[in-house]
């Protein structure tokens, strides 16, 4: 079954062949090599043109003079009015786009977010890289797979119908949807990949580290905390990173357990919108090449640099952890 | 013999295994929870038959029909990509050369962008820019593919999941002995003719596994699909590329957000959420096998 690919292929190739048959095969080899070589192109172009269309959207606002009668780079950021400091109102007779409430609902969901996720899944991956015995491996590693694998909008549903529940019952916040109730969902989206990242920079330690540990009298979690976890520390970093990464862009649990209220609060029980959120809310019914829209294409563009940027200095940390560990093994 | 540093040592090391036990039981609650509720609805009926009386009777088989033509079309337009893009990176450029990073990196990134920004940018180049421009050279400018239409939806699907399936096939690849390489060169074979006969049909495993879990990601994916094609509620099927489809993830989002009657609609929801979740467990267990089964021939069969 192995070698079935080789035994069917060997014959069909043999040497004496007519010399036009052959010259066909040269002109296929060069035509595939075109076409492979331009597919390979097709993924940096996406990420190109993902670039310039959402950057051409966003622009306007930067630019137009139309949109710059509803909206500047001002108003986005600065207080608009005296008795309307910081609003979020986009449509109304007089739209109102302030970000400040967006920014500080992503920033408190995310923070809650990766405060639960983090904990939990890096001493996850410390405990089933270093203590665990294999058949508890054989249970977590699918585990976390299967987790990874439940649609985020799935995620969003228990949240909204069973997790508020529970933690509104328990601690009778106003708000049943709040900022809590999203964050606790979103961890369940980052603890993969927390978990995933973290635990391959760990099994990359080289055995040798944990045994020189051991020879020296110290004791497993001594090896796991003072040899491991330092030596691995730059892919528990990159992990942390992608996670934020992960967080700040994921869109359809925020959507549906948040509340969804543009509110510029500073409590974490109050309901929250975050910029994925307003974007997924917001854009089915805008009008195309209104101020609304090319302020959604500018929400747009901030989140895709941000998690453009994590995404860098997450790979380039995990890249600079395995040419660490290679050097020294 | 039980002194304070090794005391301490294992109730540390007791903290890691909870923190195990919790992030596995997380999974459990929200699977049992699911199932408990799901399967109460369940029936042939429902998966077979059309919403009935605003989302409070009736089944979901439109939704699960779009689901399917959308992952299909994405398939289409996904796997000979991500196919080509690995076969490039592992066949054809040299190591480490500075294109291959170049790629690889276009490939990471791509996997970090949010769904929502690609359902931005679905918006915006695929319907406002290729299918106006479409409209305007063929159809004299009537509205035909400028609007939310499968097409476009399955499109921006594909890019998303194109980092997975160009990972899967990379690790196949990988798991290819050189020698099988040679020995068809040895034969006289072209570089195309090897990659056709020798490391495609090897490499079947992995893109069989990129497939699957593309497709497991793109039949739950919401955000990308939301402004490119998907609908809350159609009468009829999609049957055109420029029709719009019922997908089962928007489905499970509306049915919650803006369901005027949330208590009469809660079992069908739960149901829905259930048929969703075997789908992608279904597929994404499919893909795990195949992979266990790829990685033992890496450790074992060189």
């Amino acid at each position: 079954m192995r070698s079935s690919g080789v035994l069917s292929a060997s014959p069909q190739v043999t040497v004496a062949e007519p010399l036009t048959r052959r010259g066909t095969d040269a002109l296929n080899d060069r035509i595939a090599a075109l076409v492979i070589k331009g597919s390979a192109f097709v993924a940096i172009l996406a990420l190109i043109l993902i670039f310039v269309f959402i950057g051409k959207e966003a622009l306007p606002v930067l630019t137009s003079p139309e949109v710059h009668e509803e909206v500047s780079l001002r108003s986005l950021f600065m207080p608009q009015t005296p008795e309307a400091e910081f609003t979020w109102q986009p449509v109304s007779e007089h739209p109102k786009y302030s970000l400040m409430p967006l920014l500080a609902g992503t920033l408190k969901v995310t923070v809650i977010a990766v405060l639960i996720a983090i904990p939990l899944s890096v001493s996850g991956a410390i405990f089933t890289a270093e203590f665990a015995s294999p058949w508890a491996r054989e249970i977590i590693k699918p585990a976390i797979e299967i987790l990874a694998g439940i649609p985020s909008v799935v995620v969003g549903f228990f949240c909204l119908m069973v997790v508020a529940g529970w933690l509104h019952s328990a601690f009778g916040w106003t708000y049943r949807l709040n900022a809590i109730t999203a964050g606790v969902g979103l961890a369940l989206a980052v603890i993969p990949i927390v978990y995933t990242v973290s635990e391959d920079a760990f099994s990359s330690v080289p055995q040798a580290y944990r045994d020189g540990s051991m020879a020296m009298g110290a004791s497993n979690w001594q090896t796991a905390s003072r040899v491991v976890l330092p030596s691995a520390m730059p892919g528990v970093l990159a992990a942390c990173v992608l996670g934020f990464g992960r967080a700040i862009g994921e869109t359809m649990i925020v959507l549906m357990a948040s509340g969804n209220a543009a509110v510029l609060s500073f409590s974490a029980t109050d309901s929250v919108r975050t910029f994925s959120a307003t974007i997924a809310a917001e854009l089915g019914e805008v009008v195309v090449g209104s101020p609304h829209y090319f302020v959604l294409f500018f929400v747009g563009a901030f989140l895709f640099i941000l998690t453009f940027v994590t995404n860098l200095f997450g790979h380039w940390w995990v890249g600079r952890l395995q040419k660490k560990l290679q050097g020294a093994s | 013999m039980f002194d304070r540093t090794r005391l301490a040592g294992i109730f540390f090391q007791s903290l890691t295994a909870v923190a195990c036990i919790t992030i596995v039981a997380m999974m459990v609650i929200i699977l049992g929870n699911i199932l408990i509720h799901g399967i109460q609805r369940l029936s042939v009926g429902f998966l077979t038959k059309a919403p009935m009386a605003g989302m409070t009777s009736g089944g979901i088989f439109p939704a699960i029909f779009g689901t399917f033509a959308l992952v299909l079309l994405m398939t289409i337009a996904v796997i000979p990509l991500g196919v080509a893009t690995a076969v490039y990176m592992h066949e054809y450029a040299p190591k480490r050369s500075r294109m291959v990073h170049l790629v690889r990196l276009a490939i990471q990134n791509l996997a970090g962008v949010p769904a929502i920004v690609f359902g931005l940018f679905g918006l915006g180049f695929f319907i406002e820019f290729i299918g106006r421009g479409m409209d305007k050279a063929f159809f004299g400018g009537r509205l035909v593919y400028g609007q939310p239409a499968i097409i476009w939806a399955a499109l921006t699907m594909a890019l998303l999941t194109l980092p997975t399936v160009v990972v899967a096939t990379e690790e196949a690849l990988r798991a290819i002995p050189q020698s099988y390489r040679e020995v068809a060169y040895s034969l006289g074979a072209t570089r195309w003719q090897m990659i056709r006969r020798v490391v495609l049909p090897q490499a079947v495993g992995g893109i069989l596994t990129g497939g699957i879990l593309a497709i497991s990601r793109g039949s739950g994916e919401v955000a990308p699909v939301m402004f490119t094609g998907a609908a809350y509620f159609l009468p009829e099927l999609p049957t055109r590329l420029h029709n719009q489809f019922m997908e089962l993830g928007y489905h499970v989002y509306v049915m919650t957000t803006q369901s005027p009657d949330v208590e009469a609609t809660k079992p069908i929801l739960y149901s829905t959420v259930l048929v969703l979740l075997m789908l992608t467990f279904l597929l994404n267990f499919t893909a795990i096998m195949i992979r266990a089964r790829i990685r033992r021939r890496l450790r074992y069969g060189r």
